[in-house]
């Protein structure tokens, strides 16, 4: 049994030579105009926190956070009624309906917004194409089919019978939610939050195309330093970064749920 | 309990962009307007004409068949090891398997280029298909171990205590009730090969490069609705995928807890 996953230990290993090659660039110097390396250095680390870089690292932390409170405020409504929803055709429709954007690329999904926020279908009282605000929206889209599905699944482990026991008690709707649904469903939640932080922090093809230059996210960085400036330490740096915080915020939450699980 | 309306406008916001794009690929002119001004299937025309999308079109096939081709029989093994076989560590295993899908696309992908320079395969397609391959990997034995997991070993037993050898017990009772398992990885698989963009941005050019990245290029350089008529393909097809699969494999007992 054990030799049946030989196999994938040898693909696994290969991306671990990629990312141990990543590494290995981090702390080397960057010679301009050259893809040879200096000596060792914490240069390019120095490099991430320079004034220059510091708006692109602020400007991912703020869109992460807003993009987890507004995907998840977004998402519960639709994740409910699919997980409470007695018919098994609207249960079907929401499924394909949200999964489909799940399925379909990146660029397709970008490109969709560029459309949108671009003034195609109406003219926007305010710019929101090539503003963080229109990035903010497409990240949001982005997240919503992984944040519906993981809330959806905690909701379905939840027995209504609480919540009619509640409301015969005389509780509001509103409460409810509130002392009932909500307090049930924060395994979801918190895994829900923990996956789309971690994945904006790194997001990628949404702020490049609807950011339009203008906004940067760590990884537009990345991709600037390494394709365009061929600094390939400086980018591994910044990778580097965005792999340890990414790493340290799955380790973190996946502490905090398998604390709480019963 | 939640209004039905504030749920149909999430569905709307979800779902908006999509119709966008499918009503201007039509458009008659280059201009970018919805609804169209008129019905036209021009730029349908001119992705099948354009020559970098016919040859990063085989790219994509290319690379997602020989990807999946890898990670099939590979992620079935490992899905079936962590399974059944007697593991310490099971879940340090599987947590290893899984973690190409926590890795930021562009540490992956730049990393991958590194190390193509440094073996001197910055020209091939081989560092792309391994690429894949790892990246499609969690999916395939995500789906097969949670398929393995639900199959009653008594029908394997079974067959055994009538006299069949291993191979043939594996052949003729594991493998067909494994089968809808095996499809939805297949699914995962060859969607996720497709549209994997970030990676295969940093390791490709313009020789090897896959439809996402080609797609990128003209999107940044032309602004004509091509990419929407490539997009509505793209979008019609994974719907036909997801639709199907949800009819014959029941996506919702993938995701949903039913009692």
């Amino acid at each position: 049994m054990k030799l049946l996953l030989a196999p994938s230990l040898v693909v696994i290993a290969v991306f671990a030579a990629a990312l141990t090659a990543l590494l290995r660039y981090s702390v080397v110097e960057f010679v301009p105009g050259s893809l040879k390396t200096g000596g060792l250095t914490a240069d390019n680390f120095r490099a991430v926190l320079a004034r220059q870089y510091l708006g692109a690292v602020w400007d991912t932390l703020l869109l992460s956070a807003a993009t987890t409170l507004c995907t998840l405020v977004a998402s519960y409504p639709v994740a409910y009624a699919l997980a409470r929803t007695r018919s098994s055709r609207v249960r079907s429709a929401l499924l394909v309906l949200t999964l489909a954007p799940f399925f379909s690329g990146a660029i397709v999904r970008t490109y969709a917004w560029v459309l949108v926020l671009g003034n195609t279908v109406v003219t926007w009282p305010v710019p929101l194409l090539f503003t963080e605000r229109g990035v903010l929206i497409g990240l949001v889209h982005f997240s919503m089919p992984t944040m519906i599905l993981l809330l959806a699944a905690a909701l379905s482990h939840i027995d209504p019978v609480y919540e009619r026991a509640a409301s015969s008690l005389g509780a509001t709707p509103a409460r409810v939610f509130w002392r009932v649904t909500l307090p049930l469903s924060m395994p979801g939640v918190v895994s829900g939050c923990v996956l789309v932080f971690a994945w904006t922090l790194s997001a990628f093809a949404t702020p490049e195309l609807l950011g339009g230059g203008k906004v940067k996210m760590i990884a537009n960085v990345v991709r600037d330093l390494a394709l365009d400036s061929f600094n390939w330490p400086g980018g591994a740096a910044f990778a580097v970064v965005a792999l340890a915080v990414t790493l340290s915020i799955l380790a973190a939450a996946g502490r905090l749920t398998s604390g709480r699980a019963p | 309990m939640i209004p039905r309306l504030w749920v149909l406008g999430l569905v709307s916001f979800m779902t908006l962009p999509t119709l966008v794009v499918i009503g201007v690929s039509f458009n008659p002119t280059a201009i970018l307007s919805f609804p169209p001004a008129g019905l036209s299937l021009r730029w349908y025309a001119n992705v099948i004409t354009y020559p970098q999308f016919q040859r990063a079109a085989v790219n994509s096939l290319l690379v997602t068949a020989a990807a999946t081709a890898l990670a099939m029989p590979i992620g079935t093994a490992a899905a079936l090891a962590l399974a059944r076989g007697r593991l310490r560590l099971r879940s340090t295993w599987a947590t290893i398997l899984l973690s190409p899908l926590v890795v930021p696309g562009v540490a992956a992908g730049l990393g991958f280029l590194i190390l193509a320079a440094s073996l001197g395969l910055l020209r091939s397609r081989v560092v792309l298909v391994m690429a894949h391959a790892a990246l499609v990997l969690p999916f395939v034995v995500r789906s097969v171990w949670v398929s393995v997991e639900s199959l009653d070993p008594a029908l394997e037993r079974a067959a055994a205590s009538l006299g069949a050898t291993p191979w043939r017990v594996f052949r003729r009772v594991t493998l067909p009730l494994l089968r809808p398992g095996l499809l939805t990885a297949l699914l995962f698989a060859v969607i996720v090969s497709l549209n994997e963009f970030v990676v295969s941005l940093f390791i490709s050019n313009r020789v090897t490069e896959i439809l996402p990245v080609a797609m990128f290029t003209y999107v940044v350089n032309y602004t004509d609705p091509t990419i929407a008529a490539l997009s509505t393909l793209f979008i019609a097809s994974t719907f036909v995928a997801v639709w199907i699969a949800d009819r014959f494999l029941g996506l919702g007992g993938v995701f949903l807890h039913h009692r």
